[in-house]
């Protein structure tokens, strides 16, 4: 197999007749593209208007550096955003890093690298690609139009520099090897022109077609993300075992609207989590490894009645255009807090945030009501626990029925002024020690409290008692609607299949020439190839076409007028 | 046979398979010292045979058949790319890469064990991944020998995978396990298996990239004491058969981040969220994808984007390793 280098050289112009019609269209830095002097440019044109300066600015702007030093400023612009936390992907993370280093966050957020992707510096780096982009394709895909309709270039005088020129000499008559470098061409799917004693053919018009795509289609998926994806909208909901949720605003635990979207964008419809049973698998060394993950759920739209669905991490329940997926699972221990008279004041399951594999969890119980000050509970709900000096830590993702080691919660209790009544929206699942007093639990000579399925304990300073009923299950699921998924891979398939064409389709020239011979000289056909674009194969492709022609030329029946005898020179 | 004994077996297969590559790492570095002692005995003895036009008597070429036609000018077919002085090769050559190939067949049968022994793909957590990516690296480097001699390659490629598989056997790994709820689905089998693909070709793109990068230096008078060189093929042929390559990589590459894309959609809600794998699959995108512009730039050409291709491998290996291990995101499946 021989490797050609020729091709991949700045390519020979061919000396004559090839006009730059059948060219694809390239920036004039580009290695296919037609040199620009800008020596001379700059002599003739001493001084820029306005416009002059305009031009040239958009000639810079779209030209292959260009693009190329932006390309390489995007790679280099998204490194930060795996260095640095990032408030779209991990909002904790930021909250900690500000806590952890409160001097270098002050710098790092006014660079804006706590929101790297919607930056302005880094908005700035690909609008300007996408800018250079399409400043670069238009006038490409007019061009490459026009090509699409134009005949293949004249032959150049010349053959003899291009890539695998070869020179035979036939008995054939000119026309009739000229008709057959037609047909022959033609069947290998070039496109020919006949000019003067010669063919000029081509063929690879879906390389430049390909290119095209792959570029409109990233712009494509630019705004298919940024225009349409203002249209969605996410929402994250805690759901225990037998709670039924609306989708309406005011039922979610936490919502970001899209910039185009609001409450009327909610589809009408109810969910409720009716079991969910995980399941883990033993290793060897101790530890679980988390085997299934499956939530039933009952669905309901306006008029219609329940239907169960099953909801696992891979596969999203689909309620009428929205997407409801299974992001955690864990526990809720159910409480029951009451007065000193023994009226009950708080009652219900409370999600528990699992902290670790073995759903070690943390969670938060807020009383504002009913006591004679404002309660929060704090602590932890380990399933199979064993004790630490902070608490309790599980050993195991089921529930414990050792009795032994018996399920417990373990509680600090708080008292003061919760912050509920100020109008502002409060995290349910953390507790804002601001303003509050613990009045029981680690570091108060007060004891917390120790509680197992059953237990019930009085508050200190006789505030009343908290019993632990039971425990249920709650998963906390994510409800999606996005209008463009359905665009963004339609415009991800043209991305690879324009990509596939672009890189793998050769885009060559091909001319064969037939020079009839003076009295009884025999007539002389010359092959050669010219690439557009990267084209190995060039060389290799023009000697087996001229192999196959010349193979033709001798399986046709002999002419009268030829002289077998004189052929060989 | 219980999934316990036979993982047992797999990992004697890995140790195996590092231990017949180490050997073939050591054939290849003396293969490449004797070509230097080639290199410098070729240099005192002959001087250059370049291809070159040559006419053709027509005796020659029309002589197997009744022709009509008779060739008188042709430009012949460039030689082999090693030119003359490594046109064979050495014994120590043929040795090591028939050691890889026993230490690849070794390698994919500790694969296979590893799969049966978990009842799935292997390349569910770092171990696997590792030792998934490794075996595909020499099967990629070994198919591209059936298109174009690169064994030259070969030293560098056994050092890659020798040590990455020794750090994974070593560091990352894990007795065989359930399937993580998050990883059970098809787009595991495709989304991670072409990544490691893609990750194949941009190894073998990076090594021929730095053989490039020094056949220039020596081209432009350096490199007098790396003889060897001297047998390998023009920076020039260089840089095209690692052009070839790479966009087969970044094919691939293109199809991993699309698979990832309607795979996140499936599992997390979204297409994409600037998770650090996600981000870094981009930038190794986006860099490659300046590698192809830069290959079709005046003055980039060459050494320039050489280096692009070499930075876009290191990257891959950082976001192959050190993403996996230190960088917290969704991608947390090294099962460590």
């Amino acid at each position: 197999m021989a490797f050609r280098t020729r091709s991949d050289q700045p390519q020979p112009q061919p000396d004559d007749g090839s006009s730059a019609v059948g060219d694809p269209l390239r920036p004039s830095d580009h290695v296919d593209g037609t040199p620009v002097d800008d020596a001379v440019a700059g002599v003739t044109q001493p001084r820029l208007n306005l416009l002059g300066y305009l031009r040239f600015f958009w000639r810079q702007l779209t030209s292959m550096r260009t693009a190329l030093i932006l390309l390489l400023l995007l790679a280099l612009g998204a490194v930060p955003g795996s260095l640095v936390p990032q408030r779209s992907s991990d909002p904790n993370g930021v909250i900690a890093y500000q806590a952890n280093n409160p001097d270098t966050f002050k710098i790092l957020d006014s660079l804006g690298l706590f929101s790297t992707f919607t930056s302005p510096w880094f908005s700035a780096i690909y609008l300007l690609l996408f800018v250079s982009l399409v400043g670069c394709i238009i006038p490409r895909l007019k061009h490459h139009l026009d090509a699409l309709r134009a005949k293949p270039p004249k032959t150049p005088a010349r053959l003899e520099r291009l890539v695998g020129f070869q020179s035979v000499t036939t008995t054939t008559d000119a026309a009739t090897a000229i008709a057959e470098a037609r047909s022959l061409l033609r069947r290998q799917g070039y496109r020919v022109a006949e000019y003067e004693n010669s063919v000029s053919a081509e063929r690879g018009y879906l390389r430049e077609t390909g290119n095209l795509i792959f570029h409109i289609a990233l712009v494509g998926i630019l705004l298919t993300v940024g225009v349409f994806g203002s249209f969605g909208y996410t929402g994250q909901r805690i759901l225990v075992q037998g709670e039924a949720f609306t989708n309406v605003i005011g039922d979610y635990d936490s919502f970001e609207p899209g910039r185009f979207s609001d409450e009327h964008s909610l589809q009408p419809f109810q969910l409720r989590l009716d079991s969910f049973e995980p399941k883990y698998a033993a290793q060897p060394d101790g530890s679980w490894a988390p085997e299934d993950f499956a939530a039933d759920l009952s669905t309901r739209v306006p008029g219609s009645s329940w239907t169960t669905q099953t909801l696992k991490v891979n596969a999203p329940v689909e309620i009428g255009g929205t997407e409801v997926y299974l992001l955690g699972n864990g526990f809720a221990p159910i409480v029951t807090v009451k007065d000193p008279t023994g009226s009950v004041v708080y009652s219900g399951p409370v999600a528990f945030l699992s902290q670790d594999a073995n759903l070690t969890s943390t969670g938060v119980i807020k009383v504002p009501d009913g006591l004679a000050k404002q309660v929060a509970f704090q602590g932890f709900f380990c399933p199979t626990p064993v004790t630490i000096p902070t608490g309790c830590q599980s050993l195991s993702p089921y529930l414990s029925t050792n009795a032994k080691a018996l399920p417990v919660l373990q509680l600090s209790v708080f008292t003061g002024d919760l912050g509920l009544d100020k109008g502002v929206a409060v995290n349910a699942y953390a507790l804002n020690e601001d303003g509050l007093t613990k009045i029981a639990g680690f570091r108060t000579g007060v004891p917390g409290l120790d509680l197992h399925v059953g237990d019930s304990a009085e508050l200190p300073n006789g505030l009343g008692s908290i019993e632990f009923t039971g425990i249920d299950r709650f998963v906390s699921v994510d409800i999606h609607h996005d209008p463009t998924p359905a665009f963004a891979l339609l415009f991800a398939l043209l991305i690879l299949g324009g990509l596939l064409l672009s890189l793998f389709v050769p885009r060559r020239r091909v001319w064969i020439k037939a020079i009839p011979g003076r009295g009884k000289q025999l007539t002389r056909v010359e092959y050669a190839g010219l690439a557009r674009g990267e084209d190995p194969t060039l060389a290799r492709s023009v000697a087996e076409l001229a192999e196959r022609h010349q193979q033709h030329l001798d399986g046709l029946p002999d002419a009268p007028a030829n002289h077998p005898d004189d052929q060989r020179t | 046979m219980t999934p316990a004994t036979l993982d047992a077996y797999s990992v004697v297969a890995v140790y195996s398979a590092i231990a017949v590559y180490v050997l073939a790492f050591i054939a290849f570095a003396l293969d490449l010292s004797t070509r230097s002692a080639m290199a410098q005995s070729a240099a005192t003895a002959e001087g250059s045979a370049s291809p070159s036009r040559s006419a053709v008597s027509a005796a020659v070429a029309g002589s197997s058949r009744a022709a009509k036609t008779a060739v008188i000018d042709r430009v012949s077919p460039p030689a082999a790319p090693t030119g003359s002085v490594a046109g064979r090769a050495s014994r120590f050559q043929r040795t090591a890469y028939a050691l890889v190939i026993v230490g690849w067949v070794v390698h994919v049968s500790a694969l296979v064990l590893r799969g049966l022994a978990s009842g799935r793909v292997p390349w569910s957590d770092l171990y696997e991944f590792v030792m998934t990516g490794t075996a595909i690296m020499v099967g990629v480097f070994v198919l591209i020998q059936l298109w174009r001699d690169v064994k030259f390659l070969g030293a560098y490629i056994t050092a890659i995978v020798v040590l990455l598989l020794g750090l994974a056997s070593v560091n990352f790994y894990v007795p065989v396990g359930p399937l993580n709820p998050a990883l059970q689905s098809i787009w595991l089998v495709i989304h991670v298996f072409v990544a490691t693909l893609g990750t194949g070709f941009f190894a073998v793109g990076g090594g021929l990239s730095i053989a490039q990068l020094l056949q220039a230096r020596r081209e432009a008078g350096g490199l007098a004491r790396v003889p060897f060189l001297a047998t390998f093929p023009s920076s020039e042929v260089l840089e095209n058969i690692a052009y070839r390559v790479i966009v087969v990589g970044f094919a691939f590459w293109t199809f991993t981040l699309m698979a990832g894309a309607i795979w996140a959609e499936r599992a997390w809600g979204r297409y994409w969220g600037w998770d650090t794998k996600e981000v870094w699959t981009f930038i190794i995108w986006v860099v490659f994808a300046g590698y192809i512009h830069a290959r079709a730039t005046r003055g980039w050409r060459g050494s320039r984007s050489a280096w692009l291709a070499i930075i876009g491998f290191t990257a891959v290996m950082f976001n192959f390793t050190v993403v996996n291990l230190f960088f917290k995101g969704l991608h947390a499946y090294t099962g460590l």
